[in-house]
């Protein structure tokens, strides 16, 4: 089976690897990259565990070719944290009791991270819309929610 | 085995389809037939040209390329009547995948964007330059799309409503979209159309008919609302008997005309 070469960048480093002809990027980035940080839940699109960022937008990598990566940026919550230094999202999700299982929670920060990235003082309707995509069947939400604001908080403070 | 052509124009990647090949648009749809194993799909075809991601407004009539996405549609200034019918799309990740050429192909109970289209009266152009009225396009969606495009509405002519059950996103009980076209003080020319009450979008031509020369207002809808599904036989489905669908779509369509907080 001929595989494609894919070239891009991954949480700020250049990255390359094969992909299976016709395979997903979860499956690229899980099996021939080895950020095993986007989980697979459906693999149809309807949970948001696969959620990466692609050139800053929010994608479902179960439902992304790999090979439209190339030459863009991809971010997966493998990259979020600063060495042992963890990101004011994983820090606010950690306070607010926002993972049980943890399973939702790499989609969850990324879907978080795409919006703070383009709105610093989000309202809390802004946050629903947000995470709308990704399903949680562990916290109820609330938790989640409750962090993504006192994420949204913390980094004005910073500012 | 499968196999992924990349064509540099629209017309290249129109000519490669064929017998086991598949258009990918934005993806949300064709690649779960591929995660699942879909075993008719030999090629997938997909193109670069830059002219299917265009926004382009000229002389009053807006043309969106076949591979703008709801995410795009929302990021645009000059779409912002069309935010809300955006906005209605799945969840923000599906939006940054979800192409207009693709919603037109979307089975039921998806394709709210082709709603708002088909009540635009758009057109519909295809690789070598056909252009088909969105309508007639719909009954054998046949070709590659490469862009649509409708007149621009006057600010407050158009309206969109998405009925479902998870919010905030969720698949459509049902759609509709209205252009409250007028002429002297009355409704004139008027479009309305439904999603998820039969196998592709559709006009309400009783409704429509119905509202020529009426005024907008509840005495003057009223003959439309006892109207409004007639002719539809629509599907029932996970979410909503078609029963259901009947019952409520003249208390949608009522809140569709007059306003969210209408009665
Ligand atoms: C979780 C989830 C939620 C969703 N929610 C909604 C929703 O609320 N409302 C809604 O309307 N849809 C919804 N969808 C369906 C889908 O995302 C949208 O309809 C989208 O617009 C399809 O576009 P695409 O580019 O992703 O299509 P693709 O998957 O790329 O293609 C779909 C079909 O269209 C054909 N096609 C695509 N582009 C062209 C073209 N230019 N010319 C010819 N053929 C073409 C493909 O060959 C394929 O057969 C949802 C999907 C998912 C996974
Ligand atoms: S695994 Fe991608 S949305 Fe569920
Ligand atoms: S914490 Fe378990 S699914 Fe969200």
């Amino acid at each position: 089976m001929s595989k494609t070469p894919v070239t891009f960048r991954l949480n700020g480093e250049d990255a390359a690897a094969f992909a299976d002809p016709g395979s997903n990027l979860l499956d690229f980035l899980r099996r021939a990259v080895g950020d095993l940080s986007p989980k697979y839940g459906c693999g149809q699109g309807t949970c948001g565990a696969c959620t990466v960022l692609i050139d800053g937008e929010p994608h479902l990598s179960c439902i992304t070719l790999a090979e439209t990566v190339t030459g863009r940026e991809v971010r997966t919550a493998g990259g979020l944290a600063n060495g042992p230094i963890l990101d004011r999202l994983q820090e606010a999700f950690i306070d607010k009791f926002a993972a049980q299982c943890g399973y939702c929670t790499p989609g969850m920060l990324m879907a978080a991270t795409a919006l703070l990235d383009k709105n610093a003082n989000p309202s809390r309707q802004d946050v629903i819309d947000a995470i709308g995509g990704n399903i949680c069947r562990c916290t109820g939400y609330e938790p989640i929610v409750d962090a993504i604001l006192e994420a949204s908080r913390n980094t004005r403070g910073a500012a | 085995m499968l196999r992924v052509e990349t064509y540099p124009t629209a017309a290249e990647a129109a000519r490669a389809l064929g017998p086991g090949a598949r258009f990918l648009g934005g993806g949300s749809l064709v690649m779960i037939e591929l995660n699942y194993g879909a075993s008719d799909i030999e090629r997938i075809v997909r193109t670069t040209d830059p002219a299917l991601k265009d926004i382009r407004v000229e002389a009053g009539r807006i043309h969106l390329g076949a591979l703008v996405t709801m995410a795009d549609v929302l990021r645009s200034r000059e779409l912002s009547f069309l935010a809300p019918v955006a906005q209605a799309v799945g969840g923000p990740a599906v939006r940054s995948a979800a192409s207009v050429g693709g919603n037109l192909f979307a089975p039921h109970p998806y394709g709210d964007f082709t709603v708002a289209l088909l009540a635009l009266d758009a057109m519909v152009q295809t690789a070598g330059g056909a252009s088909h009225p969105l309508e007639g396009y719909l009954a054998d969606r046949s070709g590659l799309v490469t862009s649509v495009s409708f007149a621009a509405p006057a600010s407050n002519e158009f309206a969109f409503r998405k009925v479902r059950r998870v919010r905030p996103k969720g698949a459509s009980v049902m759609s509709m979209a209205c252009r409250l076209s007028r002429s002297a003080g009355q409704l004139s020319g008027v479009r309305v159309a439904y999603g998820a009450m039969a196998p592709t979008a559709v006009r309400a031509k009783a409704v429509e008919q119905a509202l020529e020369g009426a005024t907008l207002d509840e005495r003057g809808i009223a003959p439309a609302l006892a109207r409004a599904t007639e002719g539809l036989d629509p599907p029932t489905d996970a979410l909503a008997s078609a029963w259901y669908r009947k019952e409520t779509a003249p208390v949608h369509l009522h809140r569709l005309l007059l306003g969210e907080n209408a009665r």
